[in-house]
């Protein structure tokens, strides 16, 4: 049995929907950080196989996947700043207790 | 025979790494795990000839933004409490797994136009010419930098001490 496009597509979709279920259920906001940055890699992963599947001489989707690498790494960066201060404000990362612009 | 049993070994290793990331207990394990996702995945652009791409993954997802997540773990402390769940856990299942199904569904009914041709590679000069060209991406590679130079400043000024 070959590897087709399929395959990547619903792998993708897989890891996508794990990601998202972490993204959504989990309370401490490292581990939310890390599930978005699953469903970031999983997004990746359909870009590369739709350009390396549907047009393999124009890369375009990888091209996307470079932006899509940059932008997760500047999100990176300031979600865990923004925890950082969080934590040194609250002590504490647990996504449901942090309200403070709750009304 | 070779790319299709890479492709299952790199598939099964990254949802298995995967569900550690969501249900490991400890958070620093969970972390590892997902250091383990992003390698696998870098192992699966090369099965797509994305050669450039997988460098480019084990530099910053398994160099550098693992290493920030690490270090985040361990000055907020919160390794020993583990990873609970909230109150949402059947919900968030059932909206996942919904999504999965239905995006299973479209993907296999779906008729593909695959390419005949087989992938460029290697991809380092093709994606240079791609992005660094007039007719390119230029504008976007320098919006890019733009913004990653506004998330290092701001990323500073939140984390640093009053």
């Amino acid at each position: 049995m070959t590897i087709g496009l399929e395959h990547y597509l619903v792998l993708s979709a897989v890891l996508f929907c794990i990601g998202l279920y972490g993204a959504l259920t989990k309370r401490n906001a490292v581990i939310i950080l890390m599930c978005i940055e699953l469903m970031l890699n999983s997004v990746n992963i359909s870009l590369v196989a739709f350009s390396s599947y549907i047009v393999p001489l124009l890369l375009t989707g990888q091209v996307f996947a470079i932006f899509v690498m940059v932008v997760a790494a500047a999100e990176v960066a300031v979600g865990l700043a923004i925890i950082l201060a969080i934590y040194r404000g609250l002590t504490d990362i647990d996504a449901s207790n942090i309200n403070l612009m709750k009304w | 025979m070779g790319l299709a049993a890479a492709f299952w070994i790199m598939a099964v290793v990254a949802v298995i790494a995967a569900l550690g990331v969501v249900f490991l207990r400890n958070v620093f394990r969970a972390a590892l795990a997902l250091v383990l996702c992003f390698i696998t995945v870098a192992g699966l652009y090369i099965t797509l000839s994305a050669d450039f791409l997988a460098a480019v993954q084990i530099l910053v997802y398994v160099g550098a933004i693992s290493v920030l997540i690490i270090l985040a773990i361990m000055m907020t402390r919160e390794v020993q409490q583990g990873s609970p769940a909230n109150r949402m856990k059947i919900p968030a299942f059932i909206v996942a797994a919904v999504l999965l199904g239905i995006m299973i569904y479209t993907v296999t009914q779906t008729p593909w136009q695959i390419a005949p041709e087989s992938p460029l590679s290697p991809t380092t000069v093709p994606l240079a010419t791609k992005l660094f060209s007039e007719s390119g991406f230029i504008l976007p590679v320098e919006i890019a930098a733009t913004l990653i130079l506004a998330a290092i400043l701001g990323a500073i000024v939140i984390a640093r001490e009053k």
